[in-house]
């Protein structure tokens, strides 16, 4: 197929994330040791020109690049806009953590920078290949991002693990790819659902190659029995990559669900969906269970997340318009709540003090009132209490559950929420109710509380009028 | 004119958003920030009460009704309205927290702006409540509400109070989510989230019962009744003073009201089905709970299972209505028993808060609420003395106070269903009278107990005005109850019609076993 210039084009965001990234890692050669700011700078600049570069290439039309190896959509403008906003969040919030423990080196940048990046290409993937190279691109540059203290013996162990594990997972999915390959003759999306389309279950290589992948997707969203890897990562990992993992890769790996399941597998919709119920009931379940009994917060916080991955899951099952758009609203709003909650983290976590364990919460409120308060928003929506927009996503996907008549699981989903709510009021409780062992005053830069306080009241704000991100997951999901 | 102006909107975002505002200033103008407080809850008031001047009382239907999208792609309406049932308890709600806020004056000294702003927060989110006509705005409302309690709990309250409320908070948010699977289940069966259109829905009865039990449990938790009542003690003892008001006043009424808003209408048949459940589970509220209210030692603990007994008469009332039609087949009992139900809780209100702030000005002086740390505090003070024996008096139901009329009412309907339901309602005058009399009798007469009691000072001006204005409903109300039974009366005639329509899918039947 001839190459056509117009193909670039669709990858205009794409190349300016590559753009930055390139630039950053040859300035910071020629960067003093005091100039290492001009990396902030200079990405946080490429990353609001890349969110420019979303909304000019974005629009309610479906454009396909580089003979349909590469796909643009009303869902991929809206999930890069997340994953590239998330992104700016997290360096916003980390640079003074950063500083401060001298890791605030181009490295850090360009690292995530092509996470960024390997999300992205992700996110419009139309086909196996695609898919999986921004998937790699993806997670090498986590394994780095997480060892990124190099003295750090927790983060070098957890690193290790997490490579193990995420190679674990990234085989199975080849595996059940090259099935898939082997029953369809293709990769391109569209080409497989024609052939799933047709033979349905009744061709059992697709569906052993379906487990195989969704056992792949389930990895990378770390949902029971598949999250072993993630609360180790999340203890040992620096704060702000604890911060940017937890959030954009989740968006990236609804994505990466999305078009599998529903692009190229949706005549295999009854055989997915069971196996969905499954891995969303155990992951409620343990992931809410086990967070109680966790006294670090890294880890509670990473089991919360596996806890929201079956709320996401549960959407996705549904196997309609109504409960894709509920699962992506619910992704899209958790990257937002999760980044928002590590962000604070991140600042309590002073020079010589990391925010490990809950009790490092206590008396927030006395300590910096603005801070609880959007603290407390964000453990609220987590909980999903209303007004909180926690409370329309759980709300979006247990109305898509129930109209399944799946009335059963919407009540275990339920019940399972009110054990979630236990260890979020504790944090309020520990920032309200409990007096600071700590009074040092949290010192934090102007942008960064902008920064936090947009993302806290965006999360009161989009639960009170969430009909316009609403209507953007819908539009997605349309036709 | 004035019946087009949106009231309601008014009267919800007025108070949140000034109270939002009264927060944000914070305490460093301490004494501004509670005169501004004071203002926003005054001028809320005055702002309800046109919903009363220009209120239809013959007409049974919504008024006020506001009605616009809030989320269009899940039919979800900000759809606003008010009847007879929602009127009084909106005025009602308004009209405490002014006392909320003056009794929190000067007692309160850590972050009083805080204090106040949280309250009146909750104000706004409690109008909500009762004015939401559509099903996922009420439930909004309804789980917000529990924020700012929980936090006023946990950070004003006493020595225990992270455990309280916790509790509070896990107790009422289980009972809630059920309800929103049923909420969320009814939309798909009627394809809109109005409450109204939820009234005229069909069901089957095997989805009634589930339904009929999902709101059991959302608002028998909140009620509370027996058995899942052991959250109030605790939050009541451990809240602050305007807390445990609120509490005992507005928020277990929001329980009553959710009754009356869902559970009768939607499910008529499941709740004639399963009536004898809510009437024995009210009846052991009345007698055990009034039994164990008798052996409390603290005066909150008392009073806090005092409400739950009292609750138990309101959800009495409610629930015998399908009693009385099936013997007596005339609607007249019916309505009585309803009317009566919510009398009471109106009166309740009123008379549950001001023997809270009664408890409070004597915990303000002696930090303590045991009984046995007081005796005889009428020789010490006098007009506090007084008016603790009224406000006793109207909780044991003495006739001439608000008390009275609401379980007099419920007991002459209970009269009509069956003499024993009446006679086992009727021990809680003996026993109400038992307990809240023998506390008076413990703390305030006698010989003065000890020293720090000989050295109490009587009701300040603003102690004197809170509980000589709510001294005054009381009375009003208990003598002449008629504007407010007027008022409910069409409304409620109307309930007791609908209820007995079946609404099993076999159009315009009688409800199972009401046949005559």
């Amino acid at each position: 197929m001839p190459f056509q210039t117009e193909d670039l084009f669709t990858l205009l965001p794409e190349l300016v994330v590559l753009v930055t990234a390139c630039v950053v890692l040859v300035v910071d050669l020629y960067l003093r040791e005091d100039q290492k700011q001009t990396n902030h700078t200079l990405t946080v600049l490429g990353l609001l020109i890349t969110l420019g570069a979303i909304g000019l290439v974005g629009g309610s039309d479906v454009t396909t690049a580089f003979g349909g190896t590469y796909i643009r959509d009303p869902m991929s403008d809206l999930l890069k806009g997340a994953v590239v906003l998330v992104t700016l969040l997290t360096f916003v919030y980390s640079s003074n953590y950063m500083r401060e423990r001298n890791l605030w080196v181009g490295e850090y940048h360009v690292l995530i920078l092509f996470a960024l990046l390997g999300m992205l290409i992700m996110i419009s993937a139309n086909g196996f290949l695609t898919l999986y190279l921004g998937l790699e691109l993806l997670a090498l540059c986590l394994y780095a991002l997480v060892a990124f203290d190099r003295d750090s013996k927790g983060g070098a162990e957890a690193a290790m693990k997490y490579f193990v594990l995420g190679a674990l997972g990234s085989g199975m999915l080849l595996y059940g790819i090259s099935m898939l390959y082997g029953a369809t003759g293709g990769f391109d999306f569209p080409g497989i659902a024609e052939v799933v389309g047709r033979e349905g279950a009744d061709n059992k290589i697709l569906v052993f190659g379906l487990v195989f992948v969704i056992i792949g997707i389930a990895f990378k969203f770390g949902a029971v029995p598949f999250h072993m890897w993630a609360p180790d990562v999340y203890q040992g990992a620096p704060m702000p990559v604890v911060l940017f993992l937890s959030s954009a890769p989740k968006v990236a790996a609804f994505a990466m669900a999305a078009r599998v399941l529903i692009d190229a597998l949706a005549g295999l919709q009854a055989d997915w969906s069971e196996i969905l119920i499954i891995l969303s009931v155990l992951s409620m379940g343990v992931g809410n269970v086990v967070a109680i009994a966790q006294s670090n917060i890294k880890r509670m916080l990473a089991y919360s997340t596996i806890s929201h991955v079956g709320f996401i899951f549960l959407g996705l099952l549904a196997g309609n318009a109504d409960g894709y758009s509920a699962a992506m609203f619910y992704a899209v709003v958790y990257a937002l709540m999760s980044a928002g909650a590590f962000g604070v983290l991140v600042m309590i976590s002073q020079k010589g003090l990391e925010a490990e364990n809950l009790d490092d919460l206590k008396g927030l409120g006395e300590r910096d009132p603005w801070l609880a308060a959007m603290m407390a928003i964000l453990m609220f929506s987590m909980a999903g209490v209303p007004p909180m927009v926690g409370f329309i996503a759980k709300l979006l996907v247990l109305e898509a559950v129930v109209d399944l008549g799946l009335v059963w699981l919407a009540i275990v989903a339920v019940v399972f929420s009110i054990v979630g709510a236990f260890y979020y009021l504790r944090v309020v409780k520990m920032i309200y109710f409990d007096k600071p062992e700590v009074t040092t005053p949290i010192v934090m830069s102007g942008s960064a509380r902008l920064a936090i306080s947009a993302n806290g009241l965006a999360v009161l704000l989009v639960g009170m009028f969430p009909a316009a991100l609403l209507s953007l997951c819908e539009a997605a999901f349309v036709g | 004119m004035l019946a087009e102006f949106p009231w309601l909107t008014l009267v919800i975002w007025l108070p949140i958003i000034g109270g939002i505002a009264v927060i944000v200033s914070g305490d460093k103008a301490a004494e501004l920030t509670k005169w501004v407080a004071l203002t926003v809850s005054v001028l809320t008031f005055f702002a309800s009460l046109p919903l009363w001047l220009n209120f239809d009382a013959s007409n049974p239907a919504m008024q006020f009704v506001q009605r616009s999208d809030w989320i269009p792609t899940l039919d979800i309406e900000y759809y606003l309205g008010v009847d007879g049932i929602s009127m009084p308890l909106i005025l009602l709600t308004t009209f405490i927290t002014i006392f909320v806020v003056i009794a929190g004056w000067d007692v309160i000294t850590y972050k009083p702006s805080h204090y106040m702003g949280a309250f009146l927060i909750m104000e706004g989110i409690m109008v909500g409540v009762f004015s939401a006509l559509d099903a996922i705005l009420f439930y909004f409302f309804w789980e917000a509400m529990l924020i700012p309690m929980f936090i006023i709990i946990g950070v004003w309250g006493g020595p225990n109070r992270v455990y309280a409320t916790i509790k509070f908070f896990l107790y009422t948010f289980f009972g809630s989510v059920f309800m929103l699977v049923a909420l969320i289940y009814m939309y798909f069966q009627a394809d809109s989230f109005s409450i109204l259109d939820f009234h005229t829905l069909q069901i089957g009865m095997g989805a009634q019962i589930l339904i009929f039990i999902a709101f059991l449990l959302a608002f028998a938790v909140k009620v509370p009744m027996f058995p899942v009542h052991t959250w109030l003690p605790d939050a009541h003892v451990e809240a602050p003073t305007g807390g445990s008001v609120i509490l005992a006043a507005i928020m277990l009424k929001i329980g009553g009201y959710g009754f009356l808003r869902f559970s009768l209408p939607i499910t008529p048949d499941a709740s004639a089905y399963l009536d004898g459940l809510i009437i024995a589970l009210s009846l052991i509220a009345v007698v055990y709970i009034g039994l164990v209210a008798l052996v409390q030692k603290d005066m909150k603990k008392l009073i806090a299972y005092s409400s739950i007994a009292h609750m138990g008469f309101v959800t009495l009332g409610f629930f015998i209505v399908f009693t009385i039609v099936r013997q007596t087949g005339s609607d007249d009992g019916a309505v009585m028993g309803i009317s009566g139900g919510m009398v009471q809780m109106i009166s309740h209100g009123f008379i549950s808060g001001a023997l809270f702030l009664c408890v409070g000005v004597l915990y303000d002086r002696m930090h303590s609420r045991e009984i046995a740390d007081y005796g005889g505090v009428i020789h010490t003070m006098p007009w506090f003395g007084a008016f603790v024996v009224f406000f006793a008096m109207a909780n044991a139901g003495l006739p001439g106070t608000s008390g009275f009329v609401g379980e007099f009412m419920v007991i002459l309907a209970t009269f009509r269903a069956d003499f024993w339901y009446a006679f086992l309602a009727a021990t809680t005058l003996i026993l109400a009278a038992a307990f809240t009399l023998w506390m008076v009798k413990r703390v305030i007469f006698g010989e003065v107990g000890n020293d720090r009691v000989a050295k109490l000072r009587d009701l300040n001006p603003r102690e004197f005005l809170n509980l000589g204005v709510l001294a005054a409903v009381v009375l009003a109300v208990g003598i002449w109850p008629k504007p407010l039974v007027d008022v409910m009366e069409p409304t409620i005639e109307n309930l007791v019609e609908q209820i007995q329509v079946s609404k099993l899918p076999v159009p315009n039947a009688p409800v199972a076993g009401i046949q005559p």
